[in-house]
């Protein structure tokens, strides 16, 4: 028992940790520029391909920078020549936007490397165990993907409480025309924010893809859960979306190790349920069975209850 | 962008080709429909499964095709590996002439085409399909689902099921066995067989685990390994297929799980690497219709001539004897029925016996259109003589199971069309 929680709490918050390198550019671009960015997944699928690509040639240490560069600029160019021409139709059209964006960047993807999955390989220098706990061995690469992670959720955290680029970005999170009208360039910090979230979601890419399989269904089976994330979290915050990345990530990992059904909490109270009462294989499914549904059942919650989520400050 | 740009060149080279031959031989080609997962999380077998057809397609038309020349032509149909998908495809393949169709990644797929092929028929006359079925296995495909316009080459799930727990009974050293499987009609039948037959074959093993997953959704199984490993399992049975298959191994071996896998499909893309890295030496079991190292010169001559042309970086080899069985008993149709209408081809194959590459005798079985051949059950590790995905490692077979040994009896209330 102790073993299972030990291994499911580390994978719970490595994959939280992935989850809010693409959040925290998500959330930012959310709260600032007020656009849903539909294709924010599909930088982190740009990401993992760049990266593959250029392991085949220089390894995969140069593509580690390289592929976010490369995203980071293609996201700044979106962001200047596609959605800020766009911004004069309105949200929904920047919305729509970006739906648009997601879909092309998939096919596009598919065009180049092909439908099925591309072999991404774990660095040779990361191919071991690092550790063994319980008979049980912890792969280093998963360790190297925690550590990555939790260095860049540090990176992000001093640029923004201890810099003046931080202060201005903060401040437009929370109050966009107020800074504006202070005489910054928000178009400019738009673009660069914009860049810098596709980029940090393209390194959650590069450092994910080997271990997660890099195909093109990638990005349309994460995105969702972004947005549960940036919901779940609230708008404007980023230490939000932190606490939902993490609490996210422990649910989708917990969630599998649980074998209980409502069958069985209702057995508790008395009431038997079998596969042939009202409801049929409602009552029999397992916390483990409906685990991909749970974070759609947070957002829809949090949606009811908590409408500005765990830590916003304005309304969804 | 090298890989891509060559996969660019294949697909334009496979096309032009493609045209060309069609150009050649004209409106003659006898079509067959290949409908199965080309995308997602399906695609690396459809297409591995893709090449096999085309390979088979080609072995044929090299000697002199069928009907005294008409040549056969393989189309592909990317169902992405949904049932709903899988019947536009349908639609779109009988919309373009064809009239025979393969199938074989998914019994939910499965069940689909085969009930959407039966009403056509129907309510089409003079213009029926047939669906050749080379992998689905859910039983309910001959049995209460079954239909006279579906044959299926593979054992279904139960047959398999049989095999592996007569195998699992004489292995004293199993006493606590998780199953893990797919979250669909197929998972729940290898799951429902499996606990029946280990509480009538040997019911000292406990069940320590029970799981139904997603189907082709998750990339990465970690945390059911975490599972497994609590439960003090060890053996786990699976039926995963695909990626489920590969990705679930791969966890294993980055946990260091150290089990042994009673499976129907461990050999699939990527499975034999993924065991290579567990270090399971012959401890990874499957049940399968034929393996690389099944002695037969023709056969393992076929195999590597498949190998050479299409192997690739991968080292991925030939894994369906039954769909040779099934294009082989097919063209021996289409000959005996000195036809290609669907429905004279049909009478022919629905009691055809036939001796395959490996001179083993298989019939099927008219009551419910399933075939019937030897099993194996192999397990992969060193000291083979062909190897998988060039690990070293090949299967070795550990029983053989005959034909008439795996009859089972059917529910199928067959209605044959007058």
């Amino acid at each position: 028992m102790l073993e299972l929680v030990v291994f499911s709490s580390l994978n719970g918050v490595l994959y939280g940790m992935l989850l809010f390198l693409l959040a925290s550019g998500l959330t930012l671009i959310f709260s600032m520029m007020g656009v849903l960015n539909f294709a924010h997944a599909s930088f982190y699928m740009l990401g993992a391909y760049f990266g593959f690509q250029i392991s085949r040639y220089i390894g995969f240490w140069p593509g580690l920078v390289v592929a976010p560069l490369l995203v980071g600029v293609i996201g700044a160019l979106v962001e200047r020549y596609g959605l800020r021409t766009v911004h004069k139709h309105g949200h929904v059209a920047e919305l729509l936007f970006t739906f648009g964006l997601a879909f092309i960047v998939e096919e596009l993807v598919q065009m180049v490397w092909g439908k099925i999955p591309v072999d991404y390989r774990i660095p040779g220098a990361l191919n071991f165990s690092a550790f063994t706990l319980f008979d049980t061995t912890f792969p280093a690469y998963r360790m190297f993907m925690l550590l990555m992670s939790i260095g860049i959720f540090l990176g992000l955290l001093v640029l923004l409480t201890r810099t003046r680029v931080g202060l201005i970005i903060q401040a437009a999170l929370t109050h966009p025309n107020i800074v504006g009208t202070l005489g910054h360039n928000v178009p400019l910090v738009f673009m660069m924010v914009f860049g810098v979230g596709c980029g940090l979601a393209a390194l959650a890419g590069v450092i994910a893809g080997p271990a997660l399989v890099t195909q093109p269904a990638m990005a349309a089976s994460l995105g969702p859960i972004l947005f549960v994330v940036v919901v779940v979290g609230g708008l404007g915050s980023l230490s939000g979306a932190f606490v939902a990345s993490l609490l996210i990530g422990l649910i989708q990992t917990f969630a599998v190790a649980l074998n209980i059904s409502l069958a069985d909490v209702m057995a508790h109270l008395g009431v038997t349920l079998t596969r042939e009462s009202f409801g049929g294989d409602l009552w029999m499914a397992t916390v483990a069975q409906v685990a991909p549904i749970i974070p759609y059942l947070l957002l829809v919650l949090v949606l009811i209850f908590r409408p500005h989520g765990l830590m916003g400050n304005r309304d969804t | 962008m090298k890989q891509g740009t060559m996969q660019f060149l294949r697909a334009a080279a496979l096309a032009a080709a493609a045209s060309l031959a069609s150009f050649g031989a004209g409106a003659q080609n006898i079509k067959i429909a290949y409908i199965d997962p080309l995308s997602g999380g399906g695609a690396t077998i459809g297409e591995h499964g893709l090449k096999h057809l085309q390979f088979l397609v080609d072995t044929i038309n090299a000697k002199g095709g069928v009907l005294g020349g008409q040549k056969l032509e393989a189309v592909a149909y990317d169902n992405k590996g949904s049932p709903q998908e899988s019947l536009v495809q349908v639609q779109k393949a009988i919309d373009a002439g064809v009239r025979f169709i393969t199938q074989g990644n998914g019994s939910g797929a499965a069940i689909a085409i085969s009930e959407f092929i039966s009403k056509y028929n129907e309510r089409n006359p003079g213009k029926e399909v047939l669906y050749f079925n080379y992998a689905a296995v859910d039983p309910a495909l001959t049995n209460e689902k079954c239909s006279y316009w579906h044959f299926r080459w593979d054992a279904n799930s139960d047959i398999k099921m049989a095999a592996l727990t007569n195998f699992m009974k004489d292995r004293k050293e199993i006493k606590k066995v998780y199953i893990i499987g797919q979250d669909y009609s197929f998972g729940h039948a290898v799951r429902g067989a499996a606990v029946a037959m280990l509480k009538q074959k040997r019911p000292d093993i406990q069940v320590v685990g029970d799981e139904l997953h997603p189907l082709l959704k998750i990339t990465d199984f970690t945390p059911y390994i975490t599972k497994i490993k609590a439960s003090g399992a060890d053996s786990v049975i699976t039926g995963n297929w695909g990626n489920d298959m590969s990705l679930l191994l791969k966890a294993a071996a980055d946990a260091g799980l150290q089990v042994n896998w009673y499976t129907y499909y461990a050999g699939g893309a990527g499975g034999p690497t993924a065991i290579k890295q567990t270090g399971l030496d012959h401890r990874v079991f499957q049940i399968s219709e034929w393996h690389t190292n099944v002695p037969s010169p023709s056969m393992e001559a076929f195999a590597d001539s498949f190998l050479k042309k299409y192997g690739g970086d991968s080292g991925q080899g030939w894994w369906y004897l039954r769909m040779k069985n099934q294009m082989d008993m097919f063209a021996g149709a289409l000959n005996q029925a000195k036809s290609a209408d669907p429905k004279k081809v049909a009478v022919a194959l629905s009691q055809m016996k036939f001796k395959n590459e490996l001179g083993a005798e298989t019939f099927m079985r008219a009551s419910d259109h399933s075939l019937f051949q030897d099993m194996y059950i192999s397990s992969f590790g060193s000291g083979t003589k062909h190897d998988e995905e060039k690990t070293g490692w090949g299967w070795k077979t550990m029983g053989v199971i005959k034909a008439q040994d795996t009859v089972i009896p059917t529910s199928c209330k067959m209605v044959t069309p007058s």
